[in-house]
């Protein structure tokens, strides 16, 4: 019969599954531990609930099987005439009423350990965008150069179209990972920049949405170094399912020398805002921001998803007035997909990928823009 | 009623007109469940789309954007068009005949509450046909990603949200005055049956919160048509209170779509136990309990928003209250069929397998309610397979059950047993294959409403799929059944069910076009 031959064919794959789940990391089938005190003690509450939770199901589920199988009509089972019971009621309804309160004093300790944010060494915003993390080291004074950064996914578009080999950390690694130090209270501050996002790290046991319009404050202690992944898990459009957490946990002292180094970094960037660049240059550094930034709703020949994502290709902007052409990008479009790219790209950034679009799906304008004339044209917006 | 109207003991008119100008309870009530179980079909056919998605890494059949529209539309149609139509339909075919009325009370009003459905799931499934896309936001279309965000077709979506609010105001203000004005004589409020006790109760929770759905996407329509700024942060708004709205419509609706399931669940199990239902007072209290704390419970949906501890805590301990009126009705139910005297037949099958189905998808929900470990589950598969269980294995088998249960009263024929018990087994594993691995997913850090996955997730999801796909086809035995029941088979007797007790039972086989013109015997209705 083919209902049973399917049902077999369903029974076979589960086992399979199960067996080679079993050759793969423990945390495949439950709640990661984690790396921190919240998210040891936020394991260990998740574990005691659910072992109350198959202690009742035995208990109820229990005493129906043993129902279903003795007192059925086909064995001669005579139905009894009992309906009703005021003790047993007020008996069912206090004894599970008691159970809560066991598992509530638990996890009020839990949570409110985990709300005390206070007494941070090391203070970070976190700032979302569709459809990548901005992260803002809050300095001690202004005089100090600025870490920030954006964080974008780096697994490679083959990859997730299939024309590729899919590594290992597929749709959980970015160009840039935020950096932190062991053993440090570190204060994440999260914000948005357009939709809600969340903020998830689950060895951090932190997840919070970044709501544009406000901030909100979550923390975490890291004890053990390594590289910690996450994602996003507020649906924010499109890329949602593309935006990835990367946190490298590290020693002081390795902390330290990074830090030093992105500030070094971040001075030389705004040094090279003078620079003169080359056609090739541009086009080539244009090309990996559009790749990183835009094709999601531009795609990849530049033909968009009209009419919410316009074309490039052969579009009136894109092969129109230069200046105005930056102004778009500097500005974005209101009320639009289209966000203000202003403050998330530099003007070394903003000039190579304009000079890119200008020149590629058969746009021919030959224009070659140069990161001072966007950056005159971004403090002229300010 | 009135005497003036002839025609009445003609039977219904011939031809699309009879659908068309009916205002006749049995009629109006077949209209709900065939449109429900095409919408049904409808949402199942996009699950089937996200499923096959996601049964391997890697995009490959859709864009991300389609698949957002996919999930999207999967769950409105779902929650709007097919489950809550389906117990608005068993509510006009049983609610009447329970009670020993002749009809709704306001039959004109029935029939355009069923009428404009049509028009609101027409105008929401038409955007998919647009080039701005269907809604893509999600069934929650959090703000700002559904206004300042939003393809343009979400104004299509918002007006089909009102035409789907008025309908459910219409057909509860309906029900409500019909358990009220229309019983029999006799028929006490303690006496009625449970699935007419669990309506009253959805019926208010409707009345309560469809308004503040629809002040809800009425404050989107003027946010994205008239420059208002009640959720633009840069306009002075505040992209939570949508929430907060939403979820004070969103927390009973989600008990909207389950007490009825509990009424069914509660007429079928002493039915086919031939014993009278545990503890009916008490069954009675906890639904008004469970409707009660559907009112403060709404934030547990917002845990990781940013809320005060205060409010967090508050609503940890709500949240875990619920636990315990649920926790009577199913110890009522192991109690009914503890020491009965049972058969298996396929109502019975579903009613079981919803107990404990539904007590599973209650355990994911309490474990969901502790605030701390919530941030971990928070928007993950584990969320998935909660709400999953408690609709599918929940709220579906019961409206399942409630097919195979009544059907022979609503056609006059046995449906065929064999082919009733394949829907159920294959059904049953099905569900489980498909949504109890997703516990796993979710756990193991697997966001929700995504096209593609890290490598890790590969394995449970193929097997996820598989259960999708054996559970999809199988909801097409259910279509054979009942238009196989429609045209013929065994006559079935106006008892149906041995154990069967309550006034429809009364009534020949299939129930005549117009029943209880004259109020049935006193002495026909007994306790429940």
């Amino acid at each position: 019969m083919l209902p049973k031959a399917k049902l077999w064919l369903v029974l076979t794959g589960i086992a399979t599954s199960l067996l080679s789940a079993n050759l793969q990391a423990a945390w495949d089938l439950n709640m990661t531990q984690g790396v921190t005190q919240i998210s040891r003690d936020t394991y260990d509450l998740h574990m005691q609930i659910l072992w109350w939770c198959v202690a009742i199901g035995v208990v109820v589920f229990g005493v129906m099987l043993w129902s279903i199988i003795n007192h059925r009509k086909s064995k001669g089972a005579v139905a009894a005439t009992f309906h009703e019971s005021t003790k047993v009621e007020i008996a069912w309804t206090i004894i599970p009423f008691v159970i809560l309160i066991l598992m509530a004093v638990p996890a009020t300790r839990v949570l409110t350990e985990a709300y005390d944010a206070t007494e941070s060494e090391i203070d970070i915003q976190v700032t979302g965008y569709q459809w990548r993390w901005e992260y803002t080291y809050i300095r001690e004074n202004t005089d100090e150069e600025e870490v920030s950064f954006y964080s974008i996914l780096s697994t490679p578009r083959e990859q997730i179209n299939n024309q590729m080999e899919k590594d290992e950390t597929y749709l959980l690694d970015v160009d840039n990972p935020m950096v932190i130090p062991i053993n440090t209270k570190v204060r994440f501050l999260l914000t948005s920049n357009d939709v809600i996002h969340a903020w998830w790290v689950p060895d951090f046991a932190v997840k919070r949405d970044a709501v544009p319009g406000f901030i909100n404050e979550t923390w975490a202690i890291v004890e053990e170094p390594g590289i910690y992944r996450g994602q996003c898990a507020e649906l924010c459009g499109i890329e949602h399912g593309f935006m990835p957490v990367v946190v490298h946990a590290v020693e002081r002292e390795e902390y330290d020398a990074w830090y030093a180094a992105k500030q070094d970094e971040a001075r030389v960037a705004r040094e090279m805002a003078n620079n003169v660049v080359t056609l090739s240059e541009s086009l080539e550094a244009g090309e990996q921001i559009y790749t990183t930034t835009c094709i999601a709703c531009h795609q990849p020949n530049g033909t968009g998803l009209p009419p919410a994502f316009p074309a490039l290709a052969g579009s009136s902007v894109v092969t129109g007035d230069l200046e105005a052409n930056i102004n778009l990008l500097i500005n974005g479009v209101p009320g639009t997909a289209m966000a203000a790219y202003g403050r998330q790209l530099s003007p070394v950034q903003l000039a190579a990928v304009v000079t890119y679009i200008r020149n590629s799906f058969g746009n021919t304008t030959g224009d070659l823009v140069q990161p001072a004339a966007v950056n005159t044209l971004i403090h002229a917006a300010q | 009623m009135s005497a003036s109207h002839d025609d009445h003991h003609h039977g219904p008119a011939k031809g699309l007109s009879r659908w068309l100008y009916t205002t006749n309870h049995k009629d109006i009530g077949t209209l709900y469940l065939w449109f429900s179980f095409a919408m049904f079909l409808l949402g199942g056919t996009f699950a089937m789309v996200i499923r096959a998605e996601l049964f391997q890494p890697g995009l490959q059949l859709v864009e991300p954007n389609f698949f957002n529209q996919m999930t999207t539309m999967h769950g409105l149609i779902m929650v709007f068009g097919a489950v809550m139509p389906a117990f608005v339909g068993l509510a006009n075919w049983l609610v009447p005949m329970m009670i020993g009325a002749p009809d709704m009370a306001l039959p004109r009003m029935n029939n355009w509450s069923f009428w404009i459905l049509p028009f609101a799931f027409a105008m929401l499934t038409a955007t998919l046909f647009m080039d701005a896309g269907a809604p893509n936001f999600g069934w929650t279309f959090y703000a700002p990603l559904s206004t300042t965000y939003a393809p343009s077709t979400v104004t299509f979506f918002i007006f089909a949200v009102h035409i789907m609010g008025a309908s459910s105001i219409m057909g509860s203000i309906n029900i409500i005055a019909t358990i009220l004005n229309m019983r029999a004589p006799g028929m006490t409020l303690m006496k009625m049956p449970l699935f007419v006790w669990t309506w009253l109760i959805t019926a208010y929770l409707l009345i309560a919160v469809m308004p503040v759905l629809a002040g809800v996407v009425t404050m989107m329509l003027f946010d994205i048509h008239f420059g208002t700024s009640f959720f633009n942060a840069a306009g002075g708004g505040d992209p939570v209170l949508f929430q907060h709205v939403f979820w004070f419509f969103g927390h009973p609706e989600v008990y909207i779509m389950i007490l009825p399931a509990f009424g069914v669940v509660s007429a079928i199990i002493p039915t086919f136990a031939r014993k009278r239902l545990f503890g009916y007072d008490s069954m009675v209290y906890a639904t008004a309990s469970i409707a009660f704390l559907s009112f403060i419970v709404w934030a547990h949906h917002m845990f990781t928003v940013g809320m005060p501890l205060a409010g967090e805590l508050f609503f940890m301990y709500a949240t875990m209250l619920i636990a315990v009126p649920t926790g009577v009705k199913v110890f009522n139910w192991v109690a009914t069929m503890f020491r009965g005297s049972m058969t298996f037949e396929t109502p019975m099958l579903f009613a079981i397998a919803f107990v404990v189905l539904f007590t599973m998808g209650g355990f994911t929900g309490l474990m969901l309610a502790i605030t701390p470990a919530d941030f971990q589950y928070h928007d993950t598969y584990f969320v998935v397979a909660h709400f999953h269980y408690v609709l599918v294995p929940g709220s579906i088998f019961s409206i399942m059950a409630a097919t195979y249960y009544w059907l022979p009263k609503w056609t006059g024929h046995m449906y065929d047993e064999r082919l009733g018990k394949l829907h159920f087994w294959l059904s049953f594993i099905g569900v489980n294959v498909l949504f109890f691995p997703q516990h796993f997913l979710g756990l193991a850090g697997m966001p929700r409403r995504i096209p593609d996955y890290a490598l890790q997730f590969a394995d449970f999801n193929w097997i996820s799929s598989i259960g999708g796909f054996l559970f999809g086809a199988s909801q097409l035995i259910l279509l054979v059944v009942v238009i196989k029941c429609i045209k013929g088979g065994k006559k079935a007797t106006a008892q149906v069910w041995e154990g069967a007790q309550g006034l429809e039972w009364t009534l020949d086989s299939p129930a005549p076009y117009h029943t209880f013109t004259t109020p049935p015997d006193p002495k026909l209705i007994h306790a429940q």
